[in-house]
């Protein structure tokens, strides 16, 4: 008897996400809900894992199952009281759900099972996890390690990712600004000649 | 060590009896550490409080005393309130305990011996350190109690805050080792204390003062044990808990201290390698055979151990020492204070590493430039596939892994 670990593992963290997902949908307790996202979502960190991708697999904790976190705070403080404890849904939302949902996975599936390099083969298992993070790092600097093959000239143009993630960063610099902005407390602007009806 | 297996197993039970010792193992580390942990915890308590602690169990210096109160935890009752949530309730305690003993997964306690070698592991152990908070919120909701709830929430806003001074100091080594793997960290750090780390540059020896500062928080405890208060909750998120599942919390409480003293240890205080080459002056390496290396990777554990003992018994003295803070000035310490001074550790770090390559008095014995340079200008003429193999190691690295491997 021959067992392939890597096989039995990917079947494992495949069902625990898939089964979690759907446990997700059927449950009504909102907290359940966000305890059972954050099992779906550390299975799928697991399958990163298992594929060698150690960075994304931590990525994914670290920002998905982390995110939820917040989630999972702002589902017990809106709802702890009982009218919100559980919520049921009803016919027509799942109808309208399993039609979107259903139409999402039918084009998803139908573009994973169509590329031809991810059918099933008979490929050997790398020993080792190949090493992504470095060469993300380098190729985010500028530095694109990832195409020496190709020669000197056609890689004097390339940049990297340094500028794109420059860009985005910025964005979300300005968005906490306002973000920052719009919750400060509010100073009520009280006309002159009126200081005193306002206190009162 | 599967290799190892397979002279006696067939293939597939080898594979499996090997993830079965390393967890085991690291199990083993929690446990057992968290046995001397609480014993400690009641001794330098009992020092700090001008009184003697535990002296009667187990002869001279009650060092039973862990033992008897675990044999006493096992045989109370398993409470479950009424109004209590069953199922998250039964969990939340796992939940913590998995995600403190996730952490060990990457934590090397000698030279290459880690239950799985990651390029990202500072990472890594980062994230997954941060989710025991779950626990501790599943633990506060599902309790039914408004106690745990309020303990619970504050965790979370605790924990949330200081995740961001906390990953801003770990990248100050991170930045100037450049690489995220915790082995080569720690190698790089090898020879006299002075290539350690904390005494790269006065930024990185004020980093690890916040680093400290934030991990004491992040691991919820005093003066940052808001969530359990004493005083003010009862007891906080474990109101409601007894016996066995009380004290997974305790045992992934204990479990995370050492998690980030080991962290601390590897990224500044020069992990396995002790003040002095005590090792390599006795030729405990790995070229002189795989005896001798063993020996050296012995004395490395009992370096690695001593140095995360040490900083654990910090945090106990800090707990017995200072009055716990209130939550606005818990924030007042993560917003105002840790955030804005790691980051300008972050950009003096920066500067110092352009600045002085080569370290400015206390020089290094390997440059630490040489090991990014190193590993562009082997890049360089060879393809994509070799890179992947020998880019994040220098040339001893990679020497000293094989000979390493060869002894297994």
């Amino acid at each position: 008897m021959d067992i392939n670990w890597h096989s039995f593992f990917f079947m494992a963290f495949a069902i625990f996400a898939c089964g979690f997902a759907l446990a997700v949908v059927i449950s009504s307790n909102i907290v359940h809900m966000a305890f059972y996202l954050v099992l779906s979502l550390g299975a799928t960190a697991g399958l990163f894992f298992l594929a060698g991708a150690d960075f994304v697999g931590s990525m994914q904790l670290l920002i998905y199952v982390g995110g939820t976190l917040v989630l999972l705070i702002f589902g017990v403080m809106l709802t702890a009281q009982s009218p919100f404890i559980s919520m049921k849904t009803k016919g027509g939302e799942w109808i309208l759900a399993a039609i979107v949902g259903g139409s999402l996975l039918a084009i998803l599936l139908q573009a994973t099972l169509n590329i031809k390099e991810w059918q099933a083969g008979e490929k050997p298992l790398p020993d080792r996890a190949p090493v992504t993070a470095s060469r993300l790092g380098m190729g985010l600097l500028g530095a694109r390690v990832d195409e020496l093959d190709k020669p000197a000239a056609a890689r004097a143009g390339m940049s990297g990712y340094l500028l794109p993630f420059e860009i985005v960063s910025v964005h979300l610099l300005v968005v906490l600004i306002g973000a920052a902005y719009l919750a400060r407390p509010k100073k009520r602007i009280v006309p002159r000649g009126f200081e005193q009806e306002s206190q009162s | 060590m599967a290799i190892y297996f397979e002279n006696w197993l067939p293939s597939w039970l080898a594979y499996l009896v090997a993830a079965l010792v390393h967890c085991a193992l690291l199990i083993n580390v929690i446990a057992v550490g968290a046995l001397v942990y609480i014993w400690l915890e009641r001794k330098v308590s009992g020092r700090i409080q001008d009184r003697l602690g535990p002296t009667r169990v187990g002869g001279r210096f009650g060092w039973l005393q862990s033992l008897a109160d675990g044999i006493k935890l096992i045989t109370k009752e398993d409470l479950l309130p009424g109004g209590a949530d069953a199922m998250l309730f039964r969990v939340a305690p796992y939940v913590s305990f998995c995600a403190s003993f996730c952490g060990y997964l990457a934590l090397p306690f000698a030279y290459n011996w880690v239950a799985m070698r990651m390029n990202v592991a500072v990472f890594f152990i980062i994230a997954v350190i941060g989710l025991e908070v779950f626990g501790v919120i599943l633990a506060g909701y599902a309790s039914g109690s408004k106690w745990s709830l309020f303990g619970g929430m504050r965790e979370a806003a605790q924990v949330v805050s200081y995740e961001v001074p906390l990953g801003l100091c770990v990248v100050v080594p991170v930045l100037i080792a450049g690489t995220m793997d915790l082995v080569s960290i720690g190698e790089q750090q090898a020879g006299l204390f002075t290539n350690w780390f904390v005494f790269h540059d006065p930024f990185t020896f004020i980093t690890f003062w916040v680093y400290f500062t934030c991990a004491t928080a992040s691991v919820n405890r005093a003066p940052f044990d808001l969530a359990e208060a004493e005083s003010e909750l009862v007891a906080g998120f474990h109101t409601e808990y007894s016996g066995l599942r009380w004290s997974f919390f305790f045992m992934a409480e204990y479990g995370s201290m050492f998690a980030v003293s080991g962290l601390a240890a590897i990224l500044f205080f020069g992990g396995w390698n002790g003040p002095l080459p005590i090792a390599s002056w006795l030729s405990l390496t790995a070229e002189h055979g795989p005896v001798w290396g063993y020996l050296g990777n012995l004395l490395g554990l009992t370096n690695f151990i001593l140095k995360c003992s040490f900083g654990v018994t910090f945090m106990m003295w800090v707990r017995w020492t200072l009055p716990r803070l209130r939550i606005d000035q818990v924030m007042t310490t993560c917003l105002k204070y840790c955030t804005p001074i790691a980051a300008a550790m972050f950009l003096g770090a920066t500067i110092w590493t352009a600045a002085f390559p080569g370290g400015l008095i206390l020089r290094p014995t390997v440059p630490l430039g040489e090991i990014r340079e190193g590993w562009l200008e082997k890049a360089e003429p060879t393809s994509s596939a070799s890179v992947s193999s020998a880019s994040v190691e220098t040339k001893n690295f990679v020497a000293r892994a094989a000979d390493s491997n060869a002894g297994r």
